[in-house]
């Protein structure tokens, strides 16, 4: 079983008289543990598929199962219980909360989410922190640290509550094209080394060859699927 | 919670000079109320004090009808001997509430000086009787020393200072008192002056006082006969509850036409000071009112300027998977511990300044009495009244935005720049 199901997916807004197709009959699965990229130019849909993976919104035709689970009419409690427990999120500006620290911002969704007791609390942040080399700048706060850092700290609050899917919209759009790659490179090492499923949208095709497999959007339709391999297979096949 | 706390709590940190500004705000509205109200209720509370104690006694029991037609000083609505017999074996009977009552027999008389004659209105006492139920009576009476139970005797009169100034009378001098009887007769008897008393709210400053045997020879009154018994509760603050008591023993005793033979009226009934303590009272409800705006608009206001400028934390927290309950109480406690915040440090600032107030001794003058000291006091009950009411005020008032804040759709919170 694939664990995202997206069938017939239609996303219409509308704007006054006028209805603008946003997403339009889009079929996709998605195997996990998988490293996916959506691409395409501004505007062909990527944040709009994202966010409806993503339970933040609701598709207006169309079934989105993930994890067997039909997502579509998740009422708003629902589908924040659903967010908390199996999905992990990396935005383009960071999004950490300013008024806490590093540590603290990684800490966030095991207190205000999941409920995760102190002791195991330290033990997975210290991990995850560990992980994206923040160890050392766990004490202080976003402001005090380089956009590259705060992304690195993203990447650790999305898994620290071991999702099975980590949601990235452009998470590299705000850095320059070294840090880019950096940032793509712990993505992809993270996903490598927890198993777990990451899907990022971007328009660099520089960054895109990352990706195992991808999806190319335009005006809304999906118009491409192009599967790079999975290195790990490739190499346990050269094994 | 203890998170939600923290976090509601950096977040106050975040924008020090707003807090700080809307806090000041709300720390000067509960400042004005606990200052105000500490004064106000105290200059109240001694004027009572001094009106009950001195005057009235804190209520009165007389024949029905008497206090509707007071301005007369019927004669005829006195309390004849088994009257008196009843209501004393009444207010011996309540004692635990009771302190002291004292007879009195009030009239109108002529007074003269052998050159000029004016009206006054005579209270006549039992000296002894009177001290007991008010006790601060001798201190209006002008450079009073000697036994306060007996402040006046056989044969004396204590004139009102507005009377001996315009007749020019002088301790020990003699004069006439002429009164009507009961009959209609006229009987005349000379006085000594044996004190000039300060005026309080009397009509026209014309109370003097005599010794109720003096009045009754005067009145030619034979056997017990009174006007009023003025009583005084061990406790002013449970008048009510006293008044309704012995109201309800009163009532029963009844006339052949199955009326009640006895009215009771407490002080506030029978002063026109309890108009001003009512307008203290409602200037105080006016101040909280004041307070409760200030507390609403500027938790209001911070409140939703915090929720506009956090729409895209709001929508991060939420796409994070944190419930609409929890986004709505990180709101509202940030209202409530701004609330708590100022509402602590306004409460200590109040009885500080209520206690240099009393330091600074200020005194000042009501109506005639002149050099009152101005104490002042808060009760413990005042201060938790005002805790409480700015605290709900800024939960309710944090409550739209919070609401507002919980209610936002995640997908729409993170596009906001």
């Amino acid at each position: 079983m694939a664990l995202i199901e997206l069938n017939k997916i239609s996303r219409v807004y509308e704007m006054g008289e006028t209805n603008i197709h946003a997403l339009m009959d889009i079929n996709l699965e998605i195997e996990s543990q998988t490293f996916v990229s959506f691409v395409g130019p501004s505007g062909s849909g990527k944040t709009t598929l994202l966010n409806l993976i993503g339970c933040l919104d609701s598709p207006s035709d169309g079934e989105i199962k993930i994890n067997g689970v039909r997502v579509n009419d998740f009422s708003r409690k629902k589908a924040a219980v659903f967010r908390g427990t199996n999905i992990g999120f990396i935005f383009q500006n960071f999004n950490l909360l300013p008024i806490l620290t590093v540590y603290e911002n990684v800490e966030y969704p095991l207190i205000m989410v999941q409920n995760v007791s102190r002791n195991e609390r330290r033990e997975r942040i210290l991990k995850y922190l560990d992980a994206v080399g923040m160890t050392d700048q766990k004490n202080k706060y976003p402001s005090q640290i380089s956009g590259g850092q705060k992304q690195r700290v993203a990447v650790a609050r999305a898994l620290v509550t071991d999702p099975k899917l980590v949601l990235a919209d452009e998470p590299t759009a705000n850095l320059d094209h070294a840090t880019a790659i950096k940032v793509i490179e712990l993505m992809r090492q993270m996903q490598r080394g927890l198993g777990t499923t990451f899907i990022f949208s971007t328009h660099d095709p520089k960054i895109v060859k990352e990706a195992e497999i991808i999806y190319t959007l335009e005006d809304g339709r999906m118009v491409t699927r192009e599967e790079i391999g999975n290195p790990n297979i490739q190499a346990q096949e050269e094994n | 919670m203890k998170n939600i706390f923290k976090i509601a709590f950096r977040n106050l940190l975040r924008y020090k000079r707003r807090t700080l500004l809307t806090s000041l705000l709300i720390i000067l509205g509960v400042v004005m109320v606990v200052v105000f109200s500490g004064i106000s209720k105290s200059f109240k509370e001694m004027m009572i004090g001094t009106i009950t104690d001195s005057m009235l006694g804190h209520m009165q029991i007389h024949k029905k009808g008497y206090v509707s037609s007071i301005d007369n000083l019927p004669l005829h609505l006195n309390l004849n001997q088994n009257q008196i017999k009843k209501l004393t074996s009444i207010l011996d009977e309540n004692e635990k509430a009771i302190e002291a009552y004292t007879y009195r027999i009030k009239f109108g008389a002529m007074l003269s000086n052998y050159a000029q004659t004016t009206n006054i209105r005579l209270t006549a006492v039992n000296p002894e009787m009177e001290n007991k139920a008010s006790p601060a009576l001798v201190e209006r009476i002008i450079n009073f020393s000697g036994n306060a139970n007996a402040f006046i005797n056989p044969g004396e009169l204590i004139v009102p200072e507005n009377l001996a100034k315009g007749l020019k009378l002088k301790i020990d001098q003699e004069v006439v008192l002429v009164a009507n009887n009961k009959d209609g007769s006229v009987n005349g008897m000379s006085f000594t002056i044996a004190g000039i008393m300060t005026g309080l709210t009397g009509p026209s400053g014309r109370d003097g006082y005599i010794h109720l045997d003096d009045a009754k020879e005067l009145l030619r009154i034979y056997g017990p006969e009174i006007s009023e018994i003025a009583i005084r509760l061990k406790d002013g603050d449970n008048m009510k509850s006293v008044s309704s008591m012995l109201n309800q023993d009163l009532q029963v005793i009844t006339n052949k036409e199955d009326k009640p033979v006895f009215e009771l009226h407490t002080w506030d009934q029978l002063s026109p000071f309890s108009t001003i303590a009512t307008m203290v009272d409602l200037l105080i409800y006016i101040v909280k009112i004041i307070l409760i705006s200030i507390v609403l608009i500027s938790i209001l206001n911070v409140m939703m300027m915090s929720v506009y400028e956090r729409v895209s934390e709001i929508g991060t927290i939420s796409a994070i998977g944190t419930l609409p309950s929890k986004i709505l109480w990180l709101f509202v406690v940030e209202g409530f511990l701004l609330g708590l915040f100022s509402v602590v440090v306004g409460n200590i600032i109040s009885v500080l300044s209520l206690y240099f107030i009393n330091l600074a001794e200020f005194h000042f003058s009501f109506g005639r009495m002149k050099d009152i000291l101005l104490t002042t006091s808060i009760s413990a009950q005042e201060l938790v009244t005002v805790s409480i009411i700015v605290i709900i005020i800024s939960i309710v008032s944090s409550f739209q935005p919070a609401y507002k804040a919980s209610k936002m759709e995640p997908v729409d919170a993170l596009r906001h720049v």
